[in-house]
């Protein structure tokens, strides 16, 4: 059998909400000499555990405030779980905040290669790259214009690009779908679901139902950082759905 | 072991855009542009030099060059540390949301400032032909105390962008403590000077910065090849300040995201 391509072992996070945020180090030592510090430890995530085969697309469904979120960002390796591990293996293109690390000052295109540098490419990769993203967010003629001057669908078109270029094995997608005008979505969701063609596999995060049951086959219900139900999504959705139904 | 540079490879490019986004939002909108990092220096030195050799007479020959010098070194370490130390905090957004080595920020702001300290050297150089100074075949060893100074700060600058996560106020003691260390340092007057006062003599050759600027100076206006002993220290100096910093950097690293 084939190695599953993302596994979640047991993985817990906690996050020790202090109860005042404590930034000066005068605060702290005054406040440790009047023993004033007090931490609420708050479990976001809770013992979770699955694993994910090749090409699979799989969903995250829950309400705000889950842990959807925090668990994307332990799989993509920006927190380091409490306890337990994630293994990945493979490439990954986090769409988890589009455009995290523009920076407003640069121009559209110097904004391509300092993403793309952050998303791991070279510059003469990301050359290669460069006529398709320009194409793909139809911005040409704004390529040398400060992004500062951009509205906010001209970014995210621009980021969508990026984010989505070369053939990652693991793309997770966290809300991003809900960016830009109607038309644009339609063309992400088109590009997504090419790329789940191919060999790549979807995490994707979304409170649009309709839009799970469109694109992924498997979801995994979550609430309050535990796993409530794990399987296809014409099973978990509806119940899904049913739970949450306003009276 | 492997790993880790395995994922240095991959990110090396992202340190490269890094610096060259530094580097260009620093000079973007000013007429001189990049011209500046060479006549900031200048600038300094001249005013330095002349509001110095006017109120205080130091018995030194070719004072501009030795304040050049002098703080070629300061500057180096002050605006390399003070700019690391704020790396982990200003790239908060992109830390909360992709994962990138984190040590990354740090190196690339260490990295930008050599940029500037090697318009610095141009400078310097330039100054020199232009004095008419003889220049030694020692200036090309000069490189070494530079060398040693570009690792100490990066030590130095790793332990402050780990404090400054947890502790805001750093910022702004690095600041008073920086004013007090550029006289702690022998830029503008020479180590002699201090002979009269034993207190102020030990503090600043306890200063590691001194012994750096010492061989940088010996070995580029005064072609003299330092002692085997400073090359040593400065190197065992230079590679704790590292070896501290990796240290105390990778421990906390994992807990940057929860205070940022």
């Amino acid at each position: 059998m084939e190695e599953p391509i993302i596994e979640v072992n047991h993985v817990s996070m906690e996050f020790n909400l202090s109860a005042e945020k404590i930034d000066s180090m005068k605060e702290y030592f005054v406040k440790r000499l009047k023993n004033q510090i007090s931490y609420n430890s708050f479990w976001a995530l809770n013992d979770i555990n699955f694993t994910m085969k090749k090409g699979e697309a799989i969903a995250l469904i829950g309400l705000n405030g889950c842990g959807k979120s925090t668990l994307l960002k332990t799989i993509a390796g920006v927190y380091k779980p409490t306890k337990g591990q994630v293994t990945v293996r493979g490439s990954m293109a986090p769409l988890i905040e589009l455009g995290a690390g523009f920076d407003m000052d640069l121009t559209a295109e110097e904004n391509i290669y300092l993403n793309g540098a952050i998303l791991g490419y070279s510059r003469a990769e990301m050359e290669r790259y460069y006529d398709d993203i320009v194409e793909f967010s139809e911005l040409h003629d704004f390529m040398n214009v400060p992004i500062k001057n951009f509205s906010s669908g001209m970014l995210a078109r621009l980021a969508f690009a990026i984010a989505t270029i070369g053939k990652p094995d693991i793309l997770i997608c966290d809300e991003v779908l809900s960016v830009g005008d109607f038309r644009f979505q339609e063309k992400c969701e088109k590009r997504i679901q090419k790329m789940l063609e191919g060999d790549t596999s979807l995490l994707f995060v979304s409170h649009s139902i309709q839009q799970v049951q469109k694109i992924c086959d498997r979801a995994i219900w979550i609430e309050k950082g535990h796993v409530v139900e794990d399987g296809p999504t014409s099973v978990v959705c509806p119940k899904y759905n049913q739970a949450y139904q306003p009276e | 072991m492997s790993q880790y540079i395995k994922n240095f490879q991959k990110f090396r490019p992202l340190l490269a855009e890094l610096v060259s986004r530094d580097v260009k939002i620093k000079y973007r909108k000013s007429v001189l542009g990049v011209l500046w990092t060479l006549l900031n220096p200048l600038l300094m030195m001249v005013v330095l030099s002349f509001v110095f050799s006017h109120l205080m007479r130091f018995n030194v020959k070719n004072y501009p060059l030795f304040i050049l010098s002098g703080q070629l070194v300061y500057n180096f370490f002050s605006e390399s540390t003070s700019s690391a130390m704020s790396a982990i905090l200003n790239n908060a957004p992109l830390i909360k949301k992709v994962y990138i080595p984190k040590y990354l920020f740090v190196l690339s702001r260490i990295a930008s400032s050599v940029v500037n300290i090697m318009a610095s050297v141009s400078a310097l150089i330039f100054m020199m032909l232009f004095m008419k100074v003889e220049l030694h075949y020692t200036i090309f060893l000069g490189i070494i105390p530079i060398f040693f100074l570009i690792i100490f700060s990066t030590g130095v600058g790793l332990i402050l962008a780990t404090v400054t996560v947890k502790f805001r106020d750093i910022m702004h003691l690095y600041g008073v403590f920086l004013t007090a260390l550029t006289y702690l340092t022998p830029v503008i007057y020479p180590i002699s000077f201090l002979q009269s006062s034993r207190i102020a003599y030990t503090v600043v050759n306890v200063n590691p910065l001194t012994n750096m600027l010492t061989m940088f100076r010996d070995l580029v206006l005064y072609g003299t090849i330092p002692s085997i002993s400073s090359f040593m220290l400065s190197f065992v100096t230079a590679m704790a300040a590292l070896v501290i910093g990796l240290v105390v950097f990778y421990k906390k690293q994992d807990k940057f995201i929860l205070n940022i």
